[in-house]
């Protein structure tokens, strides 16, 4: 690796339901420029634009980053646009990374984003083609069958996934960015919200978002130029893995848990429980967090439930997850996962407000995508590796 | 910057409907050529990422489908743009670049006769302000052969010789789906069909698939006999709106080749991805071109014109060749958008 490789910059949206008041180009000018405003930079100060989302049918534009490029200072520079499903924007964030690592360029601003009021997701995931497997009604049909199968194989207490979606939301709270916010939540409504697919109810579930995310990636010049404290890309990794193989466990995808393996390895984490001070990952139905927390190698197979159980996973535990309220409580697809990436940033530039979990000198960042094939993870630290 | 070189080089016939195979079943066989070609065990490579549009198949998260022509298994470390397969080659090579591996499988597919093709890339325009107007992609493209023509740059007959050499080339390609002997002057004789194209100044709409696989330095040397080097690779964009460019030009062309080095030793052949006649005269012109220069000798995109995969095989062709012997020094050129709006140059070099 030429170069290391620094968060300079984030920005992002108000989540919201439907963002009426702008178009595609005012949502995504919006998270970029407020990168750039944390970064101090202008347009010009930016090398080359790296653009994700998740389906074009979503908003039902072809590759529209054609179109945003104008928008986002792009005339005359490189524009690259990844699209590795809800992984995306983690995949985003580590493809930008890479051009600064590699040391093609200095600087490079990275935007993700969804817009899913333009269309209906749920829809837009069903189509169904001859010979394939149908996702049937949206992600929640296809993942409620996995966390059932979690719930038999853990032996999970039944109310784990409220006292998730209880601690997201309340940390959500704390986020002046977030989409939906509860105050005064409690266990009672979460549990007596209207069951969706069996086990996951209403409150359990992420909303649709129309939002995006942006971040500025520089090399050790330009953080040394930054105004603000720089978080350092200790490490990135991605794995897929086929969809149609009667080998694969869905419930504890090994394409995860290599991910974790190759990404720890990289960053010299041996014990991540005790190494990583925060983790902030892709928990679209409750019950993903003790999922990850064991596919994630936080806690053995069978007890990552017991986290969540015993507090471990609170804001003020010795896990903190999803300290920004999370995928619960924001989700413009394409930008999540780099909302994911955005947040553990923040946290080691202690830049994360409310919802800051002090003294973090290393956080995850972590997506994943599909029907779980797909994942990105980061490492960010304080200090350079 | 670590040396890079394509290795290997794999490609489907192409033909206007595929009528018995899916993505996935189009790709296997393309995916397996290519990495025997290259000589690295399938378990060996260090990366993987493709180049295909949901709109193109019809369908959200077509490229996920394609990782079943993988055997991903043990999972592997891969992406996907939702651009052309050149630019997959692009990231690919960052990533051999930081080190994270040293070898990459890249491949590419279109299919586009699962839709109406001039229409769907309409779907590609500005949604609120082009979008909305139903221009379509080849009208487009024919208010910028106006645009030349009215300029006193180039000729309907310059057009229709481009047509005539790409298709009388593409008869010594196997795989060329669009090939044969015409006249200027019958070509010329034809009605336009969105005035000033004819309809031998488009592109053929092909279904098709493409895979290339590039491996660093010793690697490379140890498994191809004469690899063909990236020397250089780069990528720029304009404005999206027409109103917004100078049509009868591609700057963005032009500072990618500056980029990329492309004038610092001369070229025996250029494999342009200009799916118009026209096209092709404007990045002649935007890369200076010397007449001695080869132009897509493998008939280009005029004679097969696969979506998302047109662009990489431009690099497969120009590296073939180097491969081959049959050129030292040559430049493969990819674009997608409408009229030109992003372009890519890679300048490819034997030793």
């Amino acid at each position: 690796m030429a170069e290391n490789c620094a968060v300079i910059g984030v920005g992002q949206t108000q989540h919201d339901s439907k963002r009426i008041d702008v178009s595609q180009v005012g949502l995504v000018r919006e998270a970029a420029l407020r990168a750039l405003e944390d970064a101090e930079l202008d347009w010009k100060d930016i090398d080359a634009l790296v653009i994700g989302k998740a389906p074009d049918l979503f908003e039902g534009v072809m590759m529209p980053e054609l179109f945003l490029a104008d928008a986002l200072g792009g005339a005359g520079k490189p524009m690259l646009r990844v699209h590795t499903a809800g992984s995306v924007g983690g995949t985003t964030a580590i493809v930008a990374a890479s051009l600064v690592q590699a040391g093609v360029h200095e600087r490079v601003l990275t935007v993700a984003y969804e817009k899913q009021s333009e269309s209906n997701a749920m829809w837009a995931l069903s189509i169904q083609l001859p010979f394939q497997q149908g996702v049937v009604a949206g992600a929640g049909g296809y993942f409620a069958p996995l966390i059932r199968a979690y719930i038999r194989r853990a032996n999970a207490p039944e109310d784990t996934g409220i006292r998730v979606a209880l601690k997201d939301r309340l940390n959500a709270l704390k986020n002046p960015y977030a989409h939906l916010k509860f105050p005064g939540i409690t266990f009672e409504q979460v549990a007596q919200s209207p069951m969706l697919w069996d086990p996951i109810r209403y409150l359990e579930t992420c909303p649709s978002s129309d939002g995006a995310c942006a971040m500025v990636l520089g090399n050790a010049k330009a953080a040394k130029r930054a105004p603000h404290k720089s978080a350092w890309v200790h490490a990135t990794a991605m794995r897929t893995e086929p969809t149609q193989f009667a080998g694969r466990d869905q419930v504890n995808p090994r394409a995860g848990k290599d991910c974790a393996k190759e990404l720890y390895a990289k960053a010299g984490i041996t014990r991540p429980r005790q190494d990583i001070d925060c983790a902030e990952i892709y928990v679209p139905f409750s019950w993903f967090e003790p999922m990850w927390m064991e596919n994630l190698g936080f806690a053995p197979e069978h007890e990552g439930w017991k986290m969540t159980y015993e507090g471990a996973t609170a804001l003020g535990g010795d896990m903190p997850v999803n300290m920004s309220g999370g995928v619960l409580s924001s989700n413009p697809i394409g930008a999540s996962g780099m909302l994911r990436f955005a947040e553990a940033a923040n946290q080691v530039r202690g830049l994360a407000g409310e919802h800051q979990v002090e003294g973090t000198r290393r956080a995850l960042g972590h997506a994943y995508g599909g029907g779980s094939q797909y994942f990105s993870m980061w490492i960010v630290g304080d200090q350079p590796l | 910057m670590r040396e890079v070189a394509v290795v290997s080089f794999a490609q489907t016939p192409y033909v206007r409907r595929e009528r018995g195979r899916s993505e996935v079943e189009m790709l296997l066989p393309v995916i397996g050529q290519a990495i025997e070609r290259s000589g690295i065990p399938k378990s060996e490579i260090g990366f993987t990422c493709s180049g295909s549009s949901d709109y193109i198949a019809g369908q959200a998260f077509a490229f996920v489908s394609a990782v079943d022509a993988l055997g991903a298994w043990p999972p592997i470390s891969e992406s996907h743009v939702e651009m052309d397969g050149a630019w997959a080659l692009y990231e690919a090579w960052v990533k051999i670049q930081c080190g994270h591996a040293d070898s990459a499988l890249v491949f590419a597919f279109g299919r586009a006769s699962m839709g109406t093709l001039p229409e769907t890339l309409t779907m590609q325009l500005d949604p609120y302000t082009l979008q909305p107007l139903g221009v379509d992609a080849v009208s487009l493209a024919a208010l910028q052969a106006r645009a030349l023509l009215d300029a006193g740059l180039c000729t309907e007959r310059d057009m229709a010789e481009v047509a005539m050499r790409s298709r009388r080339d593409a008869k010594r390609n196997a795989f060329a789906q669009l090939k044969g002997d015409y006249e200027v002057a019958k070509i010329l004789s034809e009605p336009h069909l969105i005035s000033p194209l004819r309809k031998h100044d488009c592109p053929p709409i092909s279904d098709g698939a493409a895979a290339v696989v590039i491996a660093a330095g010793d690697l490379a040397r140890s498994k191809c006999r004469r690899p063909a080097w990236i020397r250089g690779i780069d990528h720029r964009i304009e404005p999206h709106q027409p109103g917004f460019r100078d049509l009868t030009v591609s700057p963005s062309t032009t500072l990618a080749a500056h980029k990329a080095g492309a004038a610092s030793a001369p070229l025996d052949l250029a494999e342009l991805h200009a799916p118009f006649t026209h096209q092709e005269l404007i990045l002649r012109r935007a890369l200076a071109l010397p007449a001695a220069v080869r132009i897509n000798p493998s008939g280009g995109p005029l004679a097969a014109n696969p979506m998302m995969a047109a662009g990489l095989v431009r690099i497969g062709e120009a590296a073939q060749r180097i491969h081959d012997r049959d050129a030292g020094r040559a430049l493969a050129h990819a674009t997608q958008g409408h009229c030109l709006q992003q372009n890519l140059v890679c300048v490819l070099e034997g030793e």
